[in-house]
């Protein structure tokens, strides 16, 4: 029988819903590895390991909590030595999301333990010997099936690939020191520039409302905005042109040399659907378009297309989702 | 300052992809193949960053098969002093075998700054880079939009969910490179004939065992074909409806 390991990715005192789908994800593979404990590295500023109990109910056995003052930011070496030395205990697999942090953490703690290590998995399966995972690649073009031998494996899972799904165990607490000092590291965090308060990052929020060229001007990407705030769920994307022109932060491309997302809605405003654009939302559930050219290719791909002006349509959906919120 | 930049050799990233009879490899037949976006602006930071610091020395690396020598060619003919190629049979898949040759390789260079893109096109993995530098024990920044470099320290920027993040750090260093960081110049006529002239070492890679092997690639299954609900501000409500009761999501 062999355990899993998972760290739960958290910023300041609070966690990620990545880490819920991580741990949701460690506690199904243990189950088909035959019914091992999970494990879960909780890393943070004093007081984190207050979230224990929520790791518990959604399949944690044990949470390994490590406070520390200067892990109040991303400390990427410290991390990386504490999960890659506790992973050496012995385990079938260690799990983290391929954010931002975990893009970053993953390579360094396959690195360190000479372990195989897949990333971007949107699912995951394991029969025998060899665990098997899913990763879109070729910017979602192709889907590969990679086959990973060896133990531990690393895998590194897609945000939203994997919904959190509540199952209780009566987790234990321990508490774990650092296994390099924080305070040490070489590569020093020297400001966080934060965007809006409260903005939800794109590749976590259900709704994404983006826009793109047919906005014509900077300021018109008010109404992207005020339909977002409608759905209240909803983060701002955008394409590569209007990023690109200086419209919109780099940050907020989706496409192929963005992000890619897949939220449960987009609503693709002025976009005419680009390759290049497609292959970062053409896995999101149901998509929106709202376009004046009914050749744009972007309608090959939504399921509700709505032929027009953007400026006369995009305030008319505004009120309507206000009001339909209203009603629930 | 001795750079190393780190590149791959990937299809065009706007062609239409084909799975090959064998199930488990693109049909590359009728593909363009070039230098990976991400390691273009790699390369064109290592240039402007010798550009700017005076004299130095850029060396284009790539692991794969004898196909990556026209790459390397490439990356000398945009400026790159020298190329080593480390060679393979195919590209593999395996990340940290890859990292392992690399950092094998790179590890007597004296290299001051190892640079890699943020990721490739064909892997999509942001694997290799960051596992290099930790096989070689030199701090590592991922994914960064702004690079700065001045007496022996870098200063970059990272974008992070919902906020950018300044880093300082140490050389020696390998900083993985984001996109907008620097527009990748073409190579000039001159370039190109001097590049021909350029060293490239061509030698076996250590890629160590593979682990991580490609069972079988698909496409992704096809969206229903779109449908136009209606015109103008009038669809409104329908789209409403349909977000309420068909898609559920409202």
């Amino acid at each position: 029988m062999a355990n899993v390991l998972v760290f739960a990715e958290s910023r300041g005192t609070d966690l990620r819903k990545v880490a819920l789908e991580a741990v949701t994800a460690g506690r199904a593979l243990a189950e088909k590895i035959g019914g091992g404990e999970v494990h879960v590295v909780l890393a943070g500023p004093p007081g984190i390991g207050a979230k224990a109990a929520q790791l518990g109910q959604y399949g944690a056995d044990v949470v390994l909590v490590c406070e520390h003052a200067g892990l109040a930011r991303y400390a990427r070496e410290a991390i990386a030595a504490t999960v890659a030395e506790r992973a050496r205990a012995g385990y079938r697999a260690v799990l983290l999301p391929f954010s931002a942090q975990g893009r970053d953490l993953g390579p360094r703690v396959a690195a360190k333990l000479d372990a195989p290590i897949a990333s971007d998995i949107i699912e995951l399966s394991a029969a025998g010997e060899s665990i098997t995972v899913k990763h879109p690649g070729y910017a979602n073009k192709v889907i590969i099936t990679l086959a990973l031998s060896g133990s531990p494996v690393v895998l590194s899972l897609r945000p939203a690939a994997f919904t959190p799904k509540e199952n209780a165990r009566s987790a234990r607490s321990e508490s774990i020191a650092p296994a390099a000092d924080p305070g040490a590291e070489r590569v020093v965090v020297k400001e966080i520039i934060e965007g809006a308060k409260g903005k939800l990052d794109l590749g976590e929020a259900p709704v994404i409302v983006s826009g793109g060229r047919g906005l014509r001007a900077p300021e018109n990407f008010k109404l992207i905005e005020e339909l977002a705030a409608a759905f209240g769920n909803a983060a701002v994307g955008a394409t590569r042109a209007v990023t690109d022109e200086g419209w919109r932060p780099h940050s907020d491309q989706i496409g192929q040399t963005g992000r890619q997302v897949s939220p449960q809605l987009y609503v693709a405003v002025g976009i005419s659907g680009a390759i290049q654009h497609l292959a970062g939302m053409r896995t999101s559930k149901t998509i929106v378009a709202i376009n004046k050219d009914p050749e744009a290719p972007i309608f090959k791909v939504a399921d509700y297309g709505v032929v027009g002006d953007v400026f006369e349509i995009v305030p008319a959906l505004t009120t309507a989702v206000r009001e339909a919120k209203k009603g629930h | 300052m001795k750079i190393a930049v780190c590149i791959k050799r990937t299809p065009d990233s706007e062609s239409r992809f084909k799975i090959a009879g064998s199930g488990s490899t693109i049909d590359e037949s009728g593909l363009k193949f070039d230098m990976d976006d991400f390691a273009s602006y790699a390369v064109e930071v290592a240039l402007q960053l010798n550009e700017k610091q005076g004299p130095g020395e850029t060396v284009a690396v790539a692991v794969g098969p004898d196909s990556v020598q026209e790459t390397l060619r490439k990356a000398m003919s945009m400026g790159a002093d020298r190329a080593i190629h480390l060679k393979t049979d195919a590209a593999p898949f395996d990340g940290v075998a890859v990292a392992k040759a690399l950092a094998a390789e790179l590890k007597t260079g004296g290299f001051d700054l190892i640079l890699f893109g943020k990721y490739a096109f064909d892997t999509s993995a942001s694997v290799v880079g960051t596992a290099t530098a930790e096989l070689l024990g030199v701090p590592c920044v991922t994914a960064a939009s702004k690079l700065d470099i001045a007496g022996g320290r870098g200063t970059a920027r990272r974008e992070i969910e919902g906020a950018g993040e300044i880093v300082e750090f140490p050389l020696p260093a390998t900083v993985t490179i984001d996109e907008g960081i620097a527009r990748p110049r073409y190579p000039s006529l001159k370039g190109i004939m001097a590049a021909k002239k350029k060293p490239l070492e061509s030698k076996p890679a250590q890629l160590g065992p593979i682990r991580v092997t490609v069972k079988s690639m698909e496409l992704p299954a096809e969206r229903p074909p779109g449908r136009i609900i209606g015109q103008g501000a009038a669809a409104v409500p329908e789209l409403v409806r349909l977000l309420q009761d068909e898609a559920k999501v409202l």
